[in-house]
């Protein structure tokens, strides 16, 4: 090869690099310009993705969630990587401030156990507070226990091992499961506390929901936590509790909108509210709520585009919502969230 | 002046300018480039290695002087919440369910070796050996989902009988006493049993065939059963080789992630039987990595990587040391 040709084919080729990596870039940007980025907690995904499917339809925004879980989406919004981060466990305002965050919720759902006992359909077994926190501290390990028996006097209790299933990534159902065990056992709160990962006592892991579902169908004589839209879809037996005005309830929409109306949105600083026992007589005990994250020095349009999605789905989204068993939020609570955009962020919709 | 002297040893560095005095062709310029790339790929290979061992050490700075070396090797607790953290548990289980792996996968795959070498009929053999190697093949996400589908409910229907039979063993009845649950420590170790019999097997068998036929046919001759002729005549001639295979395998189950989290029941609690839940550093990594909230926890799940890429090394390097031991050997003999 003569130098003039190894200089010409040396040229095309950088010519030819330096066009495609243009028109990738100018394809992403163009992609990015329309869409909006979030992350984080699994529970959550079902509403977003209900909400972002009608949004997009009637605005062609796209919102582009990525369920990795509530610990993800905190570790995210905190890189800035996203738009928004969505958690189970609300940071506290501490935090918040020392981050340059702020939060605001998005619906109420709730979480129930769900167990596989022979010839014990759903919604046969009844289960108390303090007797959930000693099957998962491993105090109580067979299912014909007195302590179960007590609570379950005509049912016949097979005389087998409990196998206590949890989850083994980080989540936000972990967090309320575990404040709600906290709030039920001293030596819960002691010896394992809550957050999104915990030194669990006992018990096997399941990746997500859906590997704590898993488990529970396949061994036979074991115990989990799920989130109350997987025991619907997937048919699962879930178990009765007993709440804090000792009655014994079934876990319903109403009874987490019950767990929220007990709570007082409007006073709680970043609102920054803990659901599971709250009082009621219908009140679901595992009752959670689902907060979104945003980054205080994040560009007004980013922001802007966030919150008028989330607006979107709180004054047009809540059949949607109900649909899937979120409850959503009152109106003097969105409100309440304007408000909060305006003071924090000096503007608002 | 080189080529005029045929004894001369023929230098790569002296190659170009010995053909400048030939005319010149497209064929030279293409050997100088291949020649870099070459060299260039052998360089970027290493570098790459040096690079992931630095960044993976550099992330992990920040665990390692809160927890020091000795402390966190031998500490098994795993708490988020009090952000204490040790690898004990990670490192027993990763070594644990590699060993119960080796144990199953090093006799099958010898006894499948010897089946297709010494045993089986000539139309059978090209069947079974490819159908070993397809289980090579199978993606390590598929073994986990069979493992949890499928192995696990049927184990959980054996494991009453390991309880009550080998559990009242006084003394090692420790190792198999747990509620049936089908997934655990043996369940993780079988399935990566079956995952690295392939690679054994496979390498065994090559070996196996270079054997020189006359010393196996004297074996026979001299009235050596099949038996005999395989682990007295045989496994000796390969020995440096059959280790390597196995080193190879060792090190495949010492990494596995995806098959090993389905089905290890992810507890991060240590524990004597081998028939509860357990975790491996692998799958403790999978699972807790893209959730670490803290610096903290992300950088100790970083130096639980470390620790593994260090057993790792430490694998690698005692398995040169023995198969170097073993060649020393093979040699005097012929």
């Amino acid at each position: 090869m003569n130098r003039m040709s190894k200089g010409r084919t040396r040229r095309l080729l950088w010519g030819a690099g330096f066009t495609l990596t243009l028109v990738f870039v100018c394809a992403v940007t163009a992609f990015a310009a329309n869409s909006i980025t979030g992350a984080g907690s699994t529970w959550v995904y079902p509403l977003v993705a209900k909400w972002s499917s009608a949004y997009e339809a009637k605005t062609g925004i796209q919102v582009n969630y990525q369920s990795i879980g509530s610990g993800g989406g905190i570790a995210q919004i905190k890189a800035g990587t996203v738009a928004f981060g969505a958690s189970d466990m609300p940071l506290t305002p501490d935090a918040l401030k020392a981050a340059g965050l702020i939060q605001f919720p998005t619906a109420v759902a709730g979480e129930d156990l769900i167990y596989h006992l022979p010839g014990i359909g759903p919604e046969k077994l009844i289960l108390s507070g303090p007797v959930v926190a000693d099957i998962y501290l491993g105090k109580i390990k067979m299912w014909n226990d007195p302590a179960i028996r007590k609570l379950n006097p005509g049912l016949n209790l097979p005389n087998m091992y409990i196998t206590v299933v949890h989850r083994s990534d980080g989540s936000g159902t972990t967090f309320t499961f575990c404040d709600y065990l906290s709030k039920m056992s001293p030596e819960w709160k002691e010896k394992v506390g809550e957050s999104t990962s915990v030194a669990w006592p006992t018990g096997v892991g399941g990746k997500g929901n859906e590997g704590v579902a898993a488990f529970v169908q396949r061994i036979t004589g074991s115990i989990g936590y799920v989130e109350y839209a997987y025991i619907l879809e997937n048919h699962l037996s879930d178990a009765r509790l007993i709440n804090r005005d000792g009655k014994i309830v079934s876990p319903t929409l109403q009874g987490f909108q019950d767990a929220s109306a007990h709570v007082d949105w409007a006073t709680a600083q970043d609102f920054y509210v803990i659901l599971p026992d709250q009082p009621g007589s219908d009140t679901w005990p595992i009752s959670g709520c689902t907060w979104q994250i945003l980054r205080k020095n994040a560009s007004k349009e980013s922001n802007e585009e966030v919150m008028k999605f989330f607006l979107w789905g709180f004054q047009h989204g809540q059949d949607m919502a109900r649909s899937i068993s979120f409850g959503p939020l009152p109106p003097s609570t969105v409100q309440a969230i304007r408000a909060y955009w305006k003071s924090e962020l000096g503007y608002s919709l | 002046m080189n080529g005029s002297d045929p004894a001369a040893r023929i230098d790569i560095q002296s190659a170009p300018a010995e053909r400048k005095a030939a005319p010149r062709t497209r064929r030279l310029a293409g050997d100088f480039l291949f020649h870099k790339a070459a060299v260039f790929a052998a360089f970027l290979a290493a570098a790459a290695l040096f690079a992931t061992v630095a960044a993976i050490a550099y992330d992990s700075r920040q665990a390692i002087e809160t927890f020091g070396v000795w402390r966190f090797l031998k500490s098994s607790e795993w708490n988020p919440v009090t952000q204490t953290f040790g690898a004990l548990s990670f490192i027993v289980g990763t070594l644990v369910s590699s060993a119960i792996a080796m144990i199953l996968a090093v006799p099958l795959s010898f006894g499948t070796a010897v089946f297709i070498t010494e045993i089986a009929p000539f139309w059978i053999k090209k069947p079974i050996a490819g159908a070993i190697e397809l289980l090579a093949g199978i993606p390590s996400i598929v073994y986990g989902l069979w493992g949890l589908l499928v192995f696990a409910p049927v184990f959980a229907q054996i494991e009453p009988w390991v309880n009550q039979y080998l559990g009242a063993i006084p003394g090692i009845g420790l190792l198999f006493q747990g509620p049936p649950m089908g997934i655990g420590m043996l369940t993780a170790g079988i399935i990566l049993a079956i995952m690295i019999l392939p690679y054994i097997s496979s390498i065994m068998r090559d070996v196996f065939l270079i054997v020189p036929s006359s010393l196996r046919e004297s074996a026979y001759a001299m009235g050596c059963t099949t038996w005999e002729v395989a682990w007295h005549i045989t496994l000796p001639y390969t020995r440096s080789a059959v280790v390597g295979g196995m080193f190879l395998g060792l090190g495949r189950a010492l990494g596995e992630t995806m098959a090993v989290t389905f089905v290890i029941g992810n507890s991060n609690t240590l524990s004597a039987s081998l028939l509860m839940p357990s975790a491996t550093i692998p799958s403790v990594l999978a699972n807790e990595f893209t959730e670490a909230t803290t610096k903290l926890y992300v950088s100790s799940l970083i130096y639980l990587g470390l620790v593994l890429i260090a057993v790792t090394l430490v694998v690698r390097f005692l398995a040169v040391l023995l198969i170097r031991h073993l060649q020393r050997g093979e040699g005097a003999s012929t």
